[in-house]
């Protein structure tokens, strides 16, 4: 598995695994990110994504394989690796008793910044991250947003060319996580980025490549729109009529319709094309042939929750065979 | 270095933030007192010295210590900031020693405190102020071993309430390591040389010894090899426990 050449690896994996007892957590992922991409970590809850990340930042020693972060080991050149890191733990741990400015002034000294540099960082990160309200408050009396904010700032405080977040977004109100995820895609344009997360919408506001874990397997690794003709309704057709019944009986006589259904809550029509077969404008001009009146029509790109659900329990008896 | 003393001042000052400190220094004071004149017997022994005061710090050590200690690793397992700290480009080993120093230097500073005890007897009288330097010397040393045998068990568990207890039984079995109470325990089964080690291995023998005014080599190595011998052992513990 060789990359073309000329091609920088920012976070490369290769068969890395952790076994606690008789458990695999993790086992055998093998990823390369290029710079400037943004991989996301999908995966039902214990899949290993955390783990996976934990290894990568240089926290948890892998059982066997091997793991390096711009061409650092993260076990033999360790603080290397971590240098060039900003890791974002799970549920964002920072010392409650600290204000937000004493924590962040920690962080920059423990990372090694010093001098006008040391106070230009400080600055953008309250900056960009709006803490200039609360830079006085004990973190630990903070909101939950505020919190999350604290955690992010210390994690791109140094300006690191790696950045490593675990759930950024869990527990957020959805101002918040548009918030969260407008500044993962600013942060986007000069890093590599790992972000992990079980809310599909957030793959397609913000990852370039998706990776979806399942008891600690890689089961897919492709982009979000790779992903999405995976799913049954790729291709697919739906609309609302008045009329269900015509509007049903038109559908299914279109040549390459595989299946109607009629969605219970919201009476949607969904027509499935047969694989590979476009037919949006045969079902258009199906429609209009029979005289249905249509109150509105799409044509579906694809269910990332459906393709997530496939996936993650379609590998049960996959996995043990 | 540099790393050492980063985590140093974030950890002393965090004692600081909270009333920890001052609940610590206030408690420790007014117990050292009390011992020292109540139960001492400061004034009624008519002897110019700090013998009363000394004699009573193994003892305050002995649950005061480890209530500094328990907090040390098992509250960085439990706000998961121990993840933040180990992902900082620093070495374990400086982690350890900048939390340790930073307890250890709290705990002396508190030590610091008791200064008006060594005026009082200067006024009363004049002790030798060379075998006071020595015994404080070897009370912030045995302060250090506490601690560190604090710091191992509170890398252990994640609750602050079990490495408070399991330290201060340690902390005792350290302490009367030559006493009979301990010795029995050994001598039925262990043969003579094991248990001529393990009382050797005394904090009480060791400090007495400094507080008499001998500051010997081998009781500093004792101390010093002790603290050592924990805060690996803490590393170890650490590296060991990080999944949990």
């Amino acid at each position: 598995m060789q990359s073309t050449s000329g091609d920088i690896t920012m976070i490369e994996t290769r068969q890395l695994t952790k076994r606690y007892g008789d458990l695999t957590a993790v086992d055998g992922i093998s990823f390369k990110l290029e710079p400037g991409r943004v991989l996301g970590f999908l995966g039902p809850n214990g899949a290993g994504k955390s783990t996976t990340m934990k290894m990568i930042a240089g926290f948890l020693a892998p059982t066997s394989g091997s793991a390096s972060v711009c061409g650092h080991d993260v076990v033999d050149d360790a603080i290397a690796a971590k240098r060039m890191l900003g890791y974002l733990p799970e549920g964002a741990p920072s010392y409650g008793e600290m204000t937000p400015l004493r924590f962040l002034d920690f962080v920059a000294d423990v990372r090694g910044l010093s001098g006008a540099k040391r106070a230009q960082r400080i600055d953008d990160v309250i900056e960009r991250l709006h803490l200039n309200g609360v830079l006085e408050q004990p973190i630990e009396t903070l909101s939950k947003g505020f919190k999350r904010r604290v955690g992010l700032a210390q994690a791109i405080v140094h300006d690191p060319q790696v950045l490593i977040l675990d759930e950024p977004t869990d527990g957020l109100d959805p101002n918040q996580k548009h918030e969260v995820r407008a500044l993962i895609n600013r942060l986007a344009a000069d890093k590599t980025i790992i972000v992990s997360t079980h809310i599909l919408e957030e793959v397609h506001a913000v990852c370039s490549r998706a990776i979806i874990i399942a008891r600690g397997r890689v089961l897919a690794d492709a982009t979000p729109a790779e992903l999405e003709t995976r799913s049954r309704y790729h291709q697919a057709v739906s609309l609302t009529a008045a009329n269900m019944s015509a509007a049903k009986e038109a559908l299914s006589k279109v040549a390459d319709v595989a299946a109607v259904e009629i969605d219970p809550q919201d009476h949607r029509i969904t027509a499935f094309p047969k694989p590979g077969r476009q037919i949006f404008i045969a079902v258009n001009q199906a429609l209009q042939a029979q005289g249905v009146a249509v109150s509105e029509m799409q044509l579906e790109s694809g269910r990332l929750d459906e393709v997530f659900r496939t996936i993650t329990q379609g590998s049960g008896q996959e996995a043990r065979a | 270095m540099s790393n050492i003393v980063t985590v140093f001042k974030r950890e002393l000052s965090s004692y600081f933030a909270t009333p920890v400190a001052y609940v610590f220094i206030v408690i420790f004071l007014l117990l050292a007192g009390t011992f020292t004149f109540y139960l001492g017997n400061f004034y009624e022994r008519g002897q110019a010295d700090l013998l009363p005061f000394f004699n009573f710090h193994p003892w305050l050590y002995l649950f005061l210590v480890p209530a500094v200690g328990m907090r040390l690793w098992s509250e960085e397992r439990k706000s998961g900031t121990i993840e933040l700290l180990l992902t900082m480009p620093i070495t374990m080993w400086q982690a350890v020693a900048g939390k340790f120093l930073a307890a250890w230097a709290f705990i002396g500073i508190a030590l610091v405190f008791t200064f008006p005890i060594w005026i009082t007897v200067n006024y009363l009288g004049s002790p030798d102020n060379g075998v006071i330097l020595a015994s404080y010397i070897g009370s912030f040393l045995m302060a250090g071993a506490f601690l560190a045998i604090a710091s191992c068990i509170s890398a252990c568990t994640r609750n602050q309430v079990i490495a408070f207890i399991l330290t201060v039984v340690v902390c005792f079995a350290f302490l009367l390591a030559g006493f009979p109470l301990v010795l029995d325990f050994f001598a039925a089964w262990a043969p003579q040389g094991v248990v001529d080690a393990i009382s050797g291995l005394s904090f009480l023998d060791h400090f007495a010894s400094i507080s008499k005014g001998v500051v010997q080599l081998r009781d500093l190595i004792y101390f010093g090899l002790t603290i050592a011998f924990w805060l690996y052992a803490s590393a170890v513990v650490i590296d060991l426990k990080k999944a949990d």
